[in-house]
């Protein structure tokens, strides 16, 4: 009678079980059977649902990753890297040199203004520094809105560089990877802060009086 | 006792709109003898050269800011007691915390007006 564990392709198989048993005595066949039947189902080719629903799972990361591709190819012809976003930051660039040219022939005027004071007589010459005050304290609005500006540029800037970056990863013909110009020095400010958020002048001088 | 309003002041700022609006608010308020710079390494010579009492600085320049110009003048023998009060569009307090341990004399955010300038000035002047 020949051993049917004696083939050439079971000996291993054979030894392995066996040491199993010399390690585990208590151990059961049924339950090498059962390891045995989970091997062979998973080499018959079948995926189980598990797999079947990764497996989908992936197709749809593909579809995605295609799907992002062609976006990426169509933004790279509506040109948002090249054109528009430059575009959007000069035209705030501008709008900061209109209100600063405007800020300035306001602030001239209002000098004209309190030179002319000198020649009315008090009264009306301390109404007319009063009205002037008022305009030079309202013109620093200038220097805030053209500091939030220069954030939202900022901002644009560091959407640009990724745009362009995203751009030269995936598209066929990649772009020049975009260095950031995030120049500046850390210890400057990040500009104005939202007035909901902001601390005001009473408690900044809290604050500074918490050191006395 | 009234302050003297005839001592020289340094106004720092590298936006110049600023320079003109803050110039022309110290003349509201009497204080005629201003002069400018538009950043930190000028003030800093300018401090040096003159005979400043007092100094008002924007923080958000470059290359030096303002709180680096302010521990300078703290840093300086002959500048270490000149009022300096800071302005800034940003009011956090780590950065009235960091001021105020640089040394800062006062603090005013922005937009501010002719009466908080003038209060702030005041406080920190010598009177009399």
């Amino acid at each position: 009678m020949v051993d049917r564990f004696t083939g050439s392709r079971v000996e291993p198989l054979a030894r392995h079980i066996a040491a199993i048993r010399a390690r585990y005595p208590n151990a059961k066949p049924e339950w090498i059977a059962d390891v045995v039947r989970i091997v062979a189902m998973s080499l018959d080719r079948k995926p189980s649902f598990r797999q079947q629903r990764l497996l989908r799972e992936i197709a749809g990361l593909e579809r995605t990753i295609v799907d992002a591709k062609y976006e990426l190819a169509a933004l790279r012809g509506y040109n948002i890297h090249a054109s528009h976003l430059p575009t959007a930051t000069n035209e705030l660039d501008d709008i900061v040199a209109h209100t600063a040219s405007a800020t300035h022939a306001i602030l001239e005027n209002c000098e004209m203004l309190d030179n002319l004071a000198a020649e009315l007589p008090t009264e009306q010459a301390t109404g007319l520094h009063e009205a002037t005050t008022h305009i030079y304290e309202a013109c620093s609005f200038q220097d805030i809105t053209g500091q939030r500006i220069a954030k939202v540029v900022g901002t644009l800037k560091t959407i640009e560089a990724k745009v362009a970056n995203i751009l030269a990863t995936f598209s066929d013909s990649p772009l020049e990877p975009y260095a950031m110009d995030l120049h500046g020095s850390h210890e400057l400010l990040n500009g104005p802060q939202r007035p909901a958020t902001a601390m005001v002048q009473s408690e900044i001088d809290q604050l500074l009086a918490s050191f006395d | 006792m009234p302050i003297d309003r005839s001592m020289n002041v340094l106004i720092v700022d590298d936006y110049k709109t600023m320079l003109r609006i803050i110039r022309n608010l110290l003349k509201q308020i009497e204080f005629h003898n201003v002069e400018e710079a538009v950043e930190g390494a000028e003030a800093l010579a300018r401090l040096r050269a003159g005979n400043f009492g007092l100094v008002i600085s924007d923080w958000n320049m470059q290359p030096m800011t303002g709180l680096q110009l302010l521990q300078e003048v703290r840093a300086d023998a002959r500048l270490k007691s000149t009022p300096f009060i800071m302005i800034t569009a940003e009011s956090s307090a780590e950065n009235v915390v960091a001021a105020k341990r640089a040394g800062v004399s006062n603090y005013i955010v922005k937009p501010f007006n002719a009466e908080t300038l003038r209060d702030k000035i005041e406080r920190v002047l010598p009177h009399g």
